[in-house]
């Protein structure tokens, strides 16, 4: 495959066909539409499912439906539309079925605005719905990682039957850059089904998906068999990028957009004769934690810029465990940090180091 | 458990005349004694029985006090968040087109939480089945006005009895769903004696022959008891209702297109 001129919500969209999606249920809402458009032109074409819901609620439920069925199935929103998922979230995550939800995030809180922000980091890491879980949180910076990130997130929320979330924002959604396709995977058979899937009690015992269990101790149960997965998830699915982290002594740590500006604050800043590095979460859940833990024994410092309040900057601040300084900088409200603004938030870092004798 | 006896069991002198169909479970149900929850499960089960479509079917079971339907019915099942049956529904249906779907649902879960979810369902003329129990009250949570509360009723969120001036009317769902274009089998029926029982029973078998027959969406709504929180016997319960909801809730079809109305005429 070559590299075609892409814009990345029809990108994202095409992306999960090749990946085989059977169906999509969604709603629109600005930014991430053309996703949904994408998806109301080709899945017919392809012989597959289409559905525009009623409203968020409607289309995480029909998701909730059609993962029962062991169909490999999603949904994608913006930040409002989120918020009216949270509920089919949990229900999800407690029933154990896969599935792959997309949010082009927007400028909060309330209606707020269209433009980029990454103000949902909290609601995607931390406050997805009601109950004990996560979802896999992957955050791309570019077209191209938008569509591997895609192809990424339904084989993990198969492999761990669980939720995997795309984040991105209208900047990466709504841009056109070069990048690539994956080749067309072929759908699974309807007879391939899983065995744990409601496909009808012919010849077995009939199949349950529910979240409710009365006892205390069978929901414990349950609990912990999640917890457990959460675990396994943990261990073996974080993933990050770094760039110039060899010799760094200042580290800056940004996801999505705000990365990929922060790659050239690099540049600009090695230029300017400072040792700087970044480490981009590619994971938002689970953290790069460790690696964080690590980088933080040998930098000066640290400044954690995001599109929104400082949210990312708390997980930051526990994986370092005051092993150095860690600072924020961040605009809201749709507000892109531009290198010039990031570059003078470094060199006022570098000289309070400086000035507490951590040359 | 009471102990069931198989087939060979049954002495020759005597005739197998009454037993469990094979799409309900043998579980003691948790329903409260005089509840009409059973009589509906068990003509849902016979209906499937009878139509040899167990293997294929998937239930979904609502939030309320049908909650654990799952354990009851012999057949693949979920459990819905509360009012979201038909979504799940409708996004199950169309990825598994072969299989036989149904919602089963009460008054709360449909006519309050879950309007827009039921009503856009039936709208689009979804493959699907609903059995909708109106018992005119919350029962799970012990006792609560419903969208299907009467006037004057009184209930624990309704203690001088439903204002209508100011929590406005109950809602009338076969009439509004039988409206919409998409629904193509609509009627409301009662298990309050038996004749009501049969009928209901009849209806529920046309609305799953209209699935099966891919005609569009059908519901049979079914007027129900609850003794528990009405604070009656169940026979009272079961004359109040014949009095009172009757009456509200006129019995008979909302919506039987031509179409449907054919599948009555042929076996």
């Amino acid at each position: 495959m070559a590299k075609e001129l892409l814009e990345g919500n029809a990108a994202i969209a095409e992306a999960a066909i090749r990946a085989g999606v059977e169906a999509f249920y969604g709603y629109p809402i600005t930014p991430q539409t053309e996703v949904l458009e994408h998806f109301s032109k080709r899945m017919p074409e392809e012989g597959r499912v289409f559905l525009q819901a009623e409203s968020e609620i409607a289309s995480i439920n029909m998701v909730y439906g059609a993962a029962s069925a062991g169909a490999r199935v999603m949904s994608s929103s913006s930040s409002p539309g989120i918020s009216l998922m949270q509920e089919g979230l949990s229900y999800i995550a407690c029933s154990e079925v896969p599935a792959v939800l997309i949010n082009i995030m927007r400028g909060g809180p309330g209606l707020g605005n269209v433009q980029p922000s990454q103000g949902d980091y909290f609601q995607a890491v931390k406050t997805t719905g009601h109950g004990d879980f996560h979802m896999i949180v992957l955050a791309p910076a570019n077209v191209q990682e938008a569509i591997d990130y895609v192809v990424l997130a339904f084989d993990l929320a198969e492999k761990y039957r669980t939720i995997a979330m795309v984040v991105a924002d209208g900047a990466i959604g709504q841009m056109m850059e070069p990048a690539e396709l994956p080749p067309m995977r072929p759908v699974r058979p309807p007879g391939e089904r899983p065995s744990w899937a409601l496909t009808g009690a012919k010849g077995r015992k009939p199949n349950i998906i529910t979240s409710l269990y009365l006892g205390a101790e069978n929901l414990e149960e349950v609990n912990l068999r999640l917890q457990a997965k959460l675990r396994r998830i943990a261990e073996n699915e974080v993933r990050w990028k770094e760039h110039d982290t060899e010799d760094a002594d200042l580290l800056l740590v940004a996801f999505g957009t705000v990365g990929r500006v922060c790659q050239t604050v690099v540049r600009e800043a090695r230029r300017r004769g400072m040792k700087v590095g970044l480490v981009r979460p590619v994971t938002l859940w689970p953290f790069p934690t460790a690696r964080l833990a690590e980088l933080a024994r040998q930098v000066r410092g640290m400044l954690v810029v995001e599109m929104n309040a400082g949210q990312m900057v708390e997980d930051v601040r526990l994986a370092v465990e005051g092993a150095c300084p860690v600072r924020f900088y961040g605009r809201m409200g749709g507000v892109i940090p531009l290198p010039d603004d990031i570059l003078p938030e470094l060199e006022k870092l570098d000289a309070e180091l400086k000035a507490q004798g951590r040359g | 458990m009471a102990k069931e006896i198989t087939t060979a069991e049954i002495p020759e002198d005597m005739e197998l005349v009454y037993r469990r169909p094979e799409s309900l479970t043998a579980a003691h149900t948790h329903y409260c004694p005089g509840c009409t929850h059973g009589v509906i499960h068990r003509l849902v089960a016979e209906v499937l029985d009878e139509l040899g479509v167990r293997e294929r079917t998937i239930g979904i079971a609502p939030v309320g006090c049908s909650v654990l339907a799952y354990y009851y019915f012999n057949v693949d099942m979920a459990e819905a968040a509360h009012g979201r049956a038909p979504a799940m529904a409708t996004g199950l249906k169309r990825v598994s087109p072969d299989k036989v779907v149904f919602t089963y649902q009460g008054d709360g879960d449909l006519a309050a939480i879950g309007t827009a979810e039921i009503v856009q369902a039936a709208n689009r003329g979804e493959l699907i089945t609903t059995i909708f129990v109106n018992n005119a009250i919350y029962g799970m949570t012990g006792g609560q006005m419903a969208p299907t509360t009467l006037p004057g009723q009184v209930t624990t969120s309704s203690p001088t009895g439903r204002d209508v001036e100011t929590a406005g009317f109950p809602i009338r769902m076969a009439e509004l769903l039988g409206g919409l274009p998409g629904a193509v089998y609509v009627t409301r029926q009662a298990v309050l004696d038996v004749p009501g029982i049969r009928r209901t029973k009849k209806a529920i078998k046309l609305a799953f022959r209209t699935q099966l027959e891919g005609l569009g969406f059908s519901m049979v709504e079914v007027l129900s008891t609850c003794s528990t929180n009405w604070h009656m016997g169940p026979l009272e319960a079961l004359e109040w209702a014949r009095e009172h909801m009757v009456s509200y809730f006129p019995l008979g079809d909302t919506k039987v297109t031509d179409a449907v109305q054919a599948l009555t005429k042929k076996r």
